[in-house]
């Protein structure tokens, strides 16, 4: 089925569809001050940290986790063996402009304003963010947040800038939450990482507005590697959001993150991920959260598009009472495979968590559930709860589920459920009885599967999700 | 006494022979087996099919294969469970000690070393067809080449078996080990029940056993296998446990952990016709450091199958359990409906549960779920208990035997779930004294 010959959607609707498919597909010509080449050695790290005149710290750092990369054996016995064709020889480790990130539009290159803008950035940032950061490339070309908050004493900046600038904040967090030798990907990120945010929140701010930055990557082979901590002090709270796109090159693209967010006694922390990579994008992506006592972590995340995403959002519950929280959305379309779950590590008496994951596999698209929960012996009064639900739509769809819980003692309690169903026959027709054809049927259907989920998003993110979700149905039935 | 003490050699260490009197494809099969065993490598860290599981265990090389069996009277003597069965073998380190059998005409019962011999290209049509898919390739090559007996029976069509045959599986001596193999085959719509029971002659010697099961049950027949593991504690098990379910059969396989230091299961059902039909079940109550470690693959090949699997541990102690399941649906194997239930009943502060069900669908039409949870008995269930006269440690037990009978109740027969309660409730009055 296609929008166009549905004719119960009016003119403006179909437009507003038209430009959506087609949103995150374009780029411009490739202008780079600092180009560190293709291939990774020694050299590239210090190139790297040369371009940004980093201290011998952070050199020494990423030399280290450099080692620490090549020793470590693709995790190909467990995950997919997809990953052995990622061709590290041929990634662009670091692209840049030159330039510092503006704080105003204004000042932005105008091919770079012209990306943020065809994606809907500024616009945003108007409406309801309390502060924007936008990036290009290895640097961010865009940063700023409102007037009032840095009066409170809120950072947002670069990570670059957090480890120059405040130093004092940044250097004790940094790579604590996630060690370099973590995995595979988190040591490369370690390695060549550039971009991504540093945000502290002080002592009982609660920001009503939320945090978010962009992640634009414009140039073919080229690997992005953002970094981003978060630490929310005593009673703050945050909420942070990220989105990602790229064009369709015809050539594999790289996109590794790590994501730390440390919650502070009684802190709050949200992060959101509406991630929409085109399909040749290898998503490699760490984050994991701290909760101290009181503390809540909470990753709600999305991912519609990418050719290989792996990344299982964790919350290790340090303090008391701590509690965690994973809320996920995977649709995975023919060529595509959304390996995701979550890590729940309970450190601490008395702490909840909570995972709920709802997938759908299109066409020949591949969804996966890998999960860990884990409740050491000496703790009392822990409680985790895990519900996954798959979703298949046509026949060659495919969908997994992986967990693994480990509970010692007895004053704990798990409960894990999966489910797997398709559309039923009869759901559609009732439907088609009513008026609507086959492809609207299912999108509703769809809809209504992760409707739930959908409302934990903010508001226009939600909006957003649902249009997604309804394009990328688009044709899959019949 | 003999005059110099002789150490048995480790079972490691060389070939086993093949007896003279088996037939040469089956001395070329355990000498290809012994070459796979010593090309295998063992397991280790990093394996998925041993996340989480104890590596320490797998050190085998202690044990020796023994012929000697002292009070063999007596084991034959200590073998009943099931009032009048249909049939019932008595083994002791492999060896045929008893049997008797008022099996109807047709039907083929007989120690496998008999099998092979008499029936010998039947024996080789069926046996150990299928590769080992749980992690254990390299113990299931160790039994094939060590194997020398266990228990053949092949059910022509349409033969129904009233009653149960029993085969009792004995460890004597310390040190032994032993390698018992069970192979069924079902004719269409014929109807049978054999019950493996594993145990040792005292509850000071350790021992070893590796044991092998290999069912086919054809189509319309119905094939329930139970597996009674009630080993002393000082014993290693791993059993390994092969099911395939033709076209509207129904196979029920069964396993009830009650002994053993260290015990693994692994069982595979493949679902190979419409309408077959699978259940996988299991109790088991470890106690004092009891580990069992158990993998189980519900395999849908063909469409309109169903699988239900229902594992339940209560533990005790500093006790540890390992469930990792997985149900595999094939491209095409539309109209699958498969369960998987793994329930952790802690009955102690130390004990230590690790539950991986998984899933992985290829087909679309499908119905899956699985569930899995860990929790203690609430204060309320005591209280209830209590509040009627019962001491707090007479109710959890009482809690603990009814999660388990859950599970008992689905064999669908009143004798045999009776003789499964007695080896249950053994276990509870040892747990009960604090003794092994």
């Amino acid at each position: 089925m296609s929008y166009d010959a549905s004719s119960t959607l009016d003119a403006e609707t179909r437009e507003a569809l038209d430009i959506d498919r087609t949103k995150g597909d374009f780029h411009f010509p490739e202008r780079h001050k600092f180009d560190a080449g293709r291939g990774l050695t020694e050299r590239t790290v210090d190139y790297i940290s040369d371009v940004k005149g980093e201290p011998q710290w952070v050199r020494e750092f990423r030399h280290k986790a450099l080692k620490v990369f090549r020793e470590k054996p693709m995790p190909t016995h467990w995950a997919t063996k997809d990953l052995d064709n990622i061709d590290f020889d041929v990634i662009r480790y670091y692209l840049s402009d030159g330039e510092k990130p503006k704080r105003s539009w204004d000042e932005v290159p105008e091919e770079v304003l012209k990306t943020f803008e065809r994606l809907g950035i500024p616009e945003q940032e108007r409406a309801f963010l309390a502060g924007v950061e936008a990036q290009y490339d290895s640097e961010a070309a865009y940063s700023n947040m409102k007037e009032e908050l840095t009066k409170l004493g809120v950072i947002f900046v670069n990570s670059n800038e957090g480890l120059k600038e405040y130093e004092a904040i940044f250097r004790p967090w940094f790579g604590k939450v996630i060690p370099t030798g973590d995995n595979k990907f988190s040591a490369l990120n370690s390695a060549v990482f550039s971009g991504g945010s540093f945000i502290y929140i002080p002592k009982g701010v609660k920001l009503k507005q939320p945090l978010q930055a962009y992640f634009r990557i414009n140039s073919e082979n080229f690997g992005q590697f953002e970094r981003t901590l978060i630490i929310a002090d005593e009673g703050a709270e945050v909420m942070y959001m990220e989105g990602c796109t790229a064009p369709k090159f015809e050539t594999a693209t790289l996109h590794s993150a790590v994501v730390e967010l440390v919650a502070l006694k009684g802190a709050k922390i949200q992060y959101v991920t509406v991630q929409n990579w085109s399909s040749n994008v290898f998503n490699l992506v760490t984050k994991r959260g701290l909760a101290m006592e009181d503390a809540e972590v909470r990753w709600i995340d999305c991912n519609i598009g990418s050719r290989l995403t792996m990344k299982y959002p964790g919350v290790i519950m340090k303090g008391e009472r701590a509690r965690g929280e994973v809320i996920s959305i995977a649709l995975a379309n023919s060529g595509q495979h959304q390996d995701t779950g979550a890590k729940m590590i309970h450190a601490a008496n008395n702490t909840t968590s909570n995972v709920v994951s709802k997938s759908i596999s299109v066409g020949e698209g591949r969804s996966t559930y890998r999960g860990q929960v884990h409740i050491p012996k000496h703790l009392k009064g822990c409680k985790n709860n895990t519900e996954c639900d798959a979703l298949l739509i046509n026949t060659k769809s495919r969908t997994d589920t992986y967990p693994a819980i480990t509970v010692k003692g007895n004053q704990h309690a798990t409960q894990h459920e999966a489910s797997v169903s398709q559309v039923s026959e009869e759901m559609l027709f009732y439907m088609q009885q009513r008026g609507l054809n086959e492809g609207q049927a299912m999108s509703l259907a769809v809809n209504g599967f992760i409707n739930d989920l959908v409302r934990e998003f903010p508001m226009e993110y939600s909006v957003e999700l649902k249009r997604l979700i309804d394009l990328e149905m688009e044709g899959s039935v019949g | 006494m003999p005059a110099v003490l002789e150490h048995p050699a480790s079972l490691l260490d060389s070939a086993p022979e093949t007896p003279a009197a088996f037939p040469a494809w089956f001395a070329e099969r355990q000498c290809a087996a012994w070459q796979r065993f010593l090309d295998l490598p063992t397991p280790k860290r990093g394996h998925e099919m041993w996340r989480f599981s104890s590596f320490k265990q797998l050190d085998f090389s202690a044990f020796a294969r023994s012929a000697d069996v002292s009070q063999s009277t007596s084991l034959v003597q200590r073998s009943t469970a099931l009032e009048s069965p249909a049939a019932k073998f008595v083994f002791a380190n492999d060896e045929l000690l008893h049997s008797e059998s008022k099996l109807p005409d047709g039907v083929l019962c007989l120690p496998l070393a008999e099998a092979l011999v008499s029936h010998g290209d039947l024996v080789r049509s069926h046996f150990m067809k299928q590769d080992t898919r749980l992690g254990s390739a390299k113990w299931t090559a160790l039994h094939e080449a060590n194997l020398s007996n266990g228990l053949f029976v092949h059910v022509p069509a349409n033969v129904e078996i009233d009653g149960t045959i029993e085969v009792f599986h004995w460890l004597s001596g310390e040190n032994t080990a032993i390698f018992p193999h069970t192979l069924v085959i079902t004719g269409a719509n014929s109807k049978v029940r054999v019950v493996d029971y594993f145990q040792s002659a005292n509850d000071r010697d350790p021992g070893l056993c590796i044991a092998v099961n290999d069912l086919i049950a054809g189509p319309g027949s119905k094939l329930d296998y139970l597996a009674i593991q009630a080993f002393n504690e000082k014993t290693k098990v791993i059993q390994v446990n092969e099911t395939g379910v033709a076209r509207d059969a129904s196979a029920t396989g069964f396993i009830l952990n009650t002994g053993a230091a260290w015990a693994r299961n692994e069982s595979l059902s493949r679902l190979e016709g419409e309408g077959s039909r699978s259940d996988m079940l299991s109790v088991s109550v470890p106690a004092r450091e009891q580990e069992y470690d158990q993998r189980t693959f519900q395999h849908h090949v063909s469409p309109g199958a169903y699988s239900d699997l229902l594992y339940k541990n209560s533990l005790y102690d500093t006790s540890r359990t390992i469930f990792s399941g997985l149900i595999f649906v094939d491209e095409g194997a539309h109209r699958t409906d498969a369960y998987q239930t793994c329930r952790n009943l802690f009955m102690s502060e130390d004990a230590e549960a690790n539950s991986m069900p998984g899933l992985e669908i290829n087909a679309d039409d499908v119905k899956c779920s699985h569930g899995s949870t860990s929790a203690a008995i609430s204060d309320e269930e005591i209280f209830y208990l209590r509040a009627r006269g019962i001491d707090p440690v007479r109710a959890r037990q009482l809690i603990a035997r009814g999660f388990s009978v859950e599970v008992i109740e689905r064999l669908g027969d009143e004798k045999v779930e009776e003789m499964v309660l007695r080896f249950l409730d053994d276990k509870f009055s040892h747990i009960a004294s604090g003794g092994a």
